[in-house]
């Protein structure tokens, strides 16, 4: 880890960009990673937020949950709008319109709806043309807001409200679109993924996001208790369970070179990620033997790629 | 008076936008609105337009960035025609409703489909509630002095809005016509730099596109259609201030040979340089009483001033570039006949279409539609829409 020189709760920064009294769920995992990215960030950056939980929980006229400069505009354009602010800001401050001394970061920030489903084309053309940005993508997989609906990052054998398990189905049927790989196709110089139950984990990743040259991709599990049909104290234990059955692998993947940044000796079974969620309580034994055979395959792949940096 | 410069009406529009020292533009390709991007960027590539230039993936994305970058406080600028402007429809609405002052050119394309490159208003009537005020350019000189003022009609305190600017699509956007070109200087001092009301700007934050409860949403939309509305006068303060400096004077309402007229045609966008000469035959070889009204403000519409210049007149032939599928007019007939509804002596309004996806309307046209308004008139035939130039 190199952005922080120690880490304990008490010396992360103290500044609160994200104010408390917002209307999220209890439990709600998401809130608690974007207040990190707040806390993080501190005082010098402008968010555009994608329509979504975020965006409604935290903004409700005459309310607003935040301290910074904060703009939101539709669901599938916060990389587009992001573009907007990064090249408006820095053709004023090439002009003398405003303060060049000042560093700003421009932040985007969306559900997995807003950036793997309908946000993926502006998303796609933002990482191409190379804004200087960092693009955080919460996800909690599926439509929450709406009520539950899947989305492409939805996890094989999920019931959701339009994927629902029954006689004939098993719920969702395809397989989590991956992003973050999707992301280091554009051949971006920052890629991670992050989770808010591994803190320091995630402040580190934001800051290194934030402060490389161009664009940079985060992709955060937040779990959803509401969705995921969990207990809200549980939320957090189960972004762990998520990384230690290697459902959710904790990486980086600097100018396209691969990284683990936490690594377990032993994992535990995909049971043990499963058996608490409520969305997965169907699945069979044979389901879950599948689901375990796609996620050792998956991490197999990975590590392929991180010995493939290490050379 | 300055020397005038043959120029394709696309690259005189470039100019204004160049002359109107842009900060950012965010585009995409679309026919017949390419030569205007492409000559822009050309601008910036060349170091004569210090801007950015941000070639997007899509029209919707277009406008997203339009609206990140006007948000910073950036002067915006974009423009895009029929399909591209249906893309974007949905930041379309927030544009007006966040108080960003883009100014756009549309080269006004019908929509698909068929699919269709030419030209007619289907695009513009398919966003006409979307909060923009929109204003036509009936030649290139119009379309580059109307670009220049949108900019300081859009960003003046008491309006906030965006406009567009609406060409017709080859028949004026691919034309070379001579342009009496401003100095750099002039445009200076007729345009200040803009001044944001609110930005993005950490030392003090602002939210912005915030959720509207049902207590706040209708307050929010009637404040929005207030300022739309009362946007009319300092369009005419603009247009009276630009008139005044450079001698060119602009009206909401343009009129033509109306003097004596008992029919009227109303016409938008460049046909009303067609009609201009049908009327001149008709005045001056045919004797009849004819007059051309052209509507240069579409919205806000220019209800009072309407209602002023259609006073005795008889007959009032309003010629619309789009359908309004089923509905009880063409979109500017129609809204004409809402208009002068409540007047008395309105007179009797004939609703024509004409001239969809680039079929021509001729001299010839005009002259059927006058004759055929009148027999109308004297029968009072009571009609929705009557479609002219098409095979049945």
């Amino acid at each position: 880890m190199d952005a922080f020189n120690v880490y304990a709760a008490k010396l992360a920064p103290q500044r609160e960009s994200l104010a408390p009294g917002h209307r999220a769920c209890q439990g709600c995992a998401e809130l608690l990673a974007a207040r990190l990215v707040a806390k993080t960030l501190g005082h010098d950056f402008i968010i555009a937020n994608a329509t979504g939980c975020l965006e409604i929980v935290t903004s409700s006229y005459p309310h607003t949950a935040w301290k910074v400069p904060w703009i939101h505009v539709a669901f599938e354009n916060a990389a587009a709008v992001a573009s907007g602010i990064e090249s408006g800001i820095k053709i004023l401050k090439k002009k003398g319109k405003y303060p060049v001394d000042r560093e700003i970061k421009i932040i985007a920030q969306a559900g997995d709806g807003g950036t793997v489903d309908i946000g993926l084309q502006a998303l796609s053309g933002a990482l191409e043309r190379g804004h200087d940005f960092t693009y955080i993508c919460y996800d909690n997989e599926a439509y929450m807001n709406t009520g539950i609906q899947r989305s492409s990052a939805t996890p094989y054998g999920a019931s959701t409200t339009t994927s629902p398990a029954g006689k004939e189905s098993i719920g969702q049927v395809t397989m989590k679109k991956n992003m973050a790989e999707i992301a280091v196709a554009h051949d971006i110089p920052y890629v991670a993924t992050a989770s808010p139950s591994y803190p320091f984990d995630l402040m580190e990743k934001v800051r290194k996001a934030a402060d490389v040259k161009g664009p940079a991709y985060l992709h955060v599990l937040t779990p959803c208790p509401t969705g995921w049909r969990l207990a809200p104290n549980l939320a957090l234990s189960i972004g762990r369970l998520a990384v230690e059955t290697k459902v959710f692998p904790l990486y980086e993947v600097v100018d396209g070179q691969y990284k683990m940044t936490v690594a377990y000796k032993h994992h535990r079974p995909v049971i043990d990620y499963l058996k608490p969620q409520g969305r997965f309580r169907h699945l069979k034994e044979k389901s879950i033997e599948f689901i375990q055979q796609y996620v050792d395959a998956n991490y197999e792949r990975l590590l392929k790629k991180i010995e493939m940096s290490e050379g | 008076m300055a020397k005038k410069i043959g120029i394709e009406v696309s690259l005189a529009i470039s100019e204004a936008v160049k002359l109107a020292d842009v900060d950012a533009i965010a585009a995409y390709p679309i026919t017949p609105q390419t030569h205007i991007v492409e000559h822009l960027s050309e601008l910036v590539a060349d170091g004569d337009l210090n801007a950015e230039f941000i070639p997007v993936e899509s029209e919707h994305s277009a406008m997203s960035v339009c609206a990140g970058t006007s948000a910073a406080g950036a002067r915006t600028y974009t423009a895009t025609s029929s399909q591209g402007l249906a893309l974007m429809n949905e930041i379309l609405f927030i544009i007006p409703a966040l108080r960003l002052p883009i100014v756009m050119t549309l080269a006004n394309r019908a929509l698909s489909g068929p699919i269709s490159i030419w030209n007619d208003h289907s695009d513009l009537m398919s966003v006409r509630d979307t909060g923009w005020i929109a204003m036509f350019a009936e030649n290139g000189q119009e379309a580059f002095d109307l670009t220049l003022q949108s900019f300081k009609i859009a960003e003046d305190h008491r309006v906030m809005l965006p406009i567009s600017v609406n060409i017709d699509g080859f028949t004026l956007s691919h034309v070379i016509e001579p342009h009496e070109f401003l100095s750099q200087e002039e445009v200076d001092q007729f345009l200040p730099t803009y001044d944001p009301l609110i930005q993005l700007n950490p030392d003090k934050p602002v939210s912005m596109g915030i959720v509207g409860i049902p207590e706040i949403y209708f307050e929010a939309k009637k404040a929005q259609d207030v300022a739309l509305i009362e946007s009319k006068e300092v369009i005419k303060e603009v247009f009276k201030d630009f008139g005044d400096r450079f001698g060119r004077y602009y009206k909401v309402i343009e009129s033509y040979r109306t003097e004596d007229a008992e029919t009227v045609l109303l016409t938008m966008g460049s046909i009303g340089e067609t009609a201009m000469e049908a009327i001149d035959i008709m005045k001056d070889e045919q004797g009849k009483k004819v007059g051309l009204l052209r509507l240069r403000l579409w919205r806000p519409f220019p209800v009072q001033e309407l209602r002023e210049m259609v006073k005795g007149i008889k007959t009032l032939a309003v010629i619309d570039r789009a359908v309004s599928f089923g509905g009880t007019g063409g979109p500017v007939g129609g809204e004409i006949r809402s208009a002068l509804y409540s007047t008395e002596d309105r007179p009797y309004v004939a609703s024509f279409i004409a001239g969809l996806g680039g079929r021509d309307v001729t001299i010839q046209d005009f002259m059927d539609m006058v004759n055929l308004a009148e027999k109308m008139e004297a029968e009072q035939e009571v009609h929705e829409y009557k479609m002219i130039g098409v095979r049945e």
